[in-house]
């Protein structure tokens, strides 16, 4: 099927559709290529979205039936010791009105498929079940198609934009970006739970189409580099457990056991009692931060969201960089046709794009935000279990002075941390994220 | 009740390709330099099995995370996406 394109994207994930739907509708001859059955088969993430990354992409979104599961108008922190934990919550009248859809959940095998619908309706080529496993290059070493595993599979384009995902062994083979160390990775597993629309309503107290995301630090991974989450969809739960893949290695914790033993949770067990698991799954991150970001263009060809490693640590944003970046690169290639130049420079548009975007600027910001999380367990070990002896012993009236209560609290507090070293966790974390 | 690793694996839709995608390179050194054997706990869907003396691969349960490949201590591991349209499908994803 050797046939030739003016742009030939690998991935149809949110930065490769999002690419797809911008240079399809300007007539640009467009070809997606997909290894999964369908766009999102391969493809998983917490289940946020965010409205206003998509209406860049997509204005009419909600007209054009979106699969959106609920319209996040609540989000909640967790900070879980091993038998209990801190909630902080914060929810607000104006993402049921003027914020609407700011961020909401969906699943991925469902939205991805509608996302690449739009991009087929915009005239973008999708085709799925076809795996890219090499680079094609001319003599000056100049990307100039890919090869794909069906027969006569070879297909040459003017640029190729790599969004392939962050799990890409077309990159450890081409090289067009470095194959992540494990301390750069989080693996993360996922579990959906089934529950009735009316017990999620009743146990996240939100009305119909409303949801809830729950972030959660602390002991949930049992000492470990990482994060858990908890979102809500129409009729099920999305829980997530992931942790930095070396240390998983190291603590020789088995992840699937780490979901079953954050299931039990007493925080979280009441939430998912009676529900009935339908899916798991297991998904990297990207933690690698702005350190990890790759050269993002090169002769022939750019790379666009988590395959860039384009991904917010700390704010657990990833989608919605993914579907800007894609947008980014699409703006780019735009100028680089009209050019004529496909070359490293003639595509320059998009990194100085996205120097100016929120996506690197925030990367950037962060950039010691992961950093500061490895150099510092205690903040999955000590700290939580101290937190909550604190509160514990606070609430819990048993004649005890609240004198002796405190002195009691400061002194377990210097027993877990020298007051030097806690001091260094907060100067630290401040200027992480400041 | 704590739920088996298989039994969240039933939950999974998968099209099973008829050769393994994924391959221990060198199989001798597993037992021979690799003492701490990671793969046998990191991988999320348990495809690395301890019998006997080798370690055997259940490649049909793969999720295709990837962390086999770069977490092995030794990058014995070969491992290439499974054939289009193989290997899992996630129905919600």
């Amino acid at each position: 099927m050797e046939e030739t394109f003016d742009v030939a994207i690998v991935g149809a994930g949110p930065a490769g559709i999002s690419a797809a739907c911008l240079l399809a509708e300007k007539g640009v001859k467009t070809i997606v290529l997909e290894r999964g059955e369908y766009p999102g088969a391969k493809n998983i993430s917490g289940g946020v979205l965010y409205g206003h990354d998509l209406a860049r992409i997509i204005p009419d979104y909600e007209g054009k039936n979106c699969p959106i599961e609920r319209n996040i108008i609540e989000a909640r922190l967790w900070f879980l010791s091993r038998d209990g934990g801190y909630s902080l919550a914060y929810r607000d009248r104006i993402f049921t009105g003027a914020k609407k859809f700011n961020s909401f959940t969906v699943g991925r095998a469902k939205f991805d498929r509608w996302f690449a619908e739009q991009a087929r309706a915009k005239g973008a080529l999708v085709v799925c079940g076809t795996v890219v496993t090499d680079l094609l290059r001319d003599i000056h070493q100049r990307v100039e198609g890919v090869r794909t595993d069906r027969a006569d599979g070879d297909i040459r384009a003017k640029v190729i934009l790599l969004a392939d995902g962050i799990n890409s062994p077309l990159a450890a083979k081409t090289g067009f970006r470095p194959e992540p160390k494990p301390h750069q990775v989080a693996l993360a597993v996922k579990e959906v739970v089934e529950l009735s629309e009316g017990v999620i309503q009743e146990r996240f107290n939100v009305g119909p189409g409303n949801g809830v995301t729950t972030e959660i630090l602390g002991q949930a991974t049992q000492g470990m580099n990482g994060v858990a989450v908890i979102y809500t969809n129409r009729k099920s739960l999305s829980l997530c457990i992931g942790a930095n893949l070396s240390d998983l290695a190291r603590y020789k914790i088995r992840p699937y056991e780490l979901m079953e033993s954050f299931k039990e949770h007493p925080m979280v067990a009441p939430l998912i009692a009676g529900g009935k698991p339908t899916e798991y799954m297991a998904h990297w991150i990207a933690e690698g931060g702005y350190e990890a970001i790759p050269q993002l263009c090169g002769d022939g060809f750019l790379i666009a969201g988590d395959s860039a490693m384009l991904f917010n640590t700390l704010h657990r944003e990833g989608s919605n960089l993914a579907m800007t970046s894609g947008r980014l690169a699409a703006e780019a290639i735009l100028e680089a046709l009209k050019n004529g130049d496909f070359s490293r420079n003639g595509l320059q548009g998009y990194i100085s794009r996205l120097q100016n975007s929120y996506i690197l600027k925030d990367l950037k910001k962060y950039r010691n935000f992961g950093r500061f999380l490895e150099t510092h367990p205690e903040l999955f070990t000590s700290l939580p279990e101290w937190a909550s002896q604190a509160a514990r012993e606070m609430i819990t009236v048993n004649g005890v002075s609240k004198k002796v209560k405190q002195k009691i609290i400061w002194n377990q507090l210097r027993k877990e941390i020298p007051l030097l070293r806690l001091l260094r966790i907060l100067w630290g974390g401040w200027r992480s994220v400041k | 009740m704590s739920m088996k690793v298989e039994d969240k694996l039933f939950l999974d839709r998968f099209r099973v390709e008829g050769e393994s995608h994924l391959r221990i390179v060198d199989g001798s050194l597993c037992g021979r330099e690799c003492p701490d054997q990671p793969c046998l706990y990191f991988c999320p869907a348990n495809v690395y099995r301890l019998e006997k003396d080798r370690i055997s691969v259940a490649y049909e349960g793969c999720l295709e995370c990837g962390s086999c490949r770069i977490a092995c201590p030794h990058l014995n591991i070969e491992w290439r996406f499974p054939l289009g349209g193989y290997g899992i499908s996630h129905k919600f994803g």
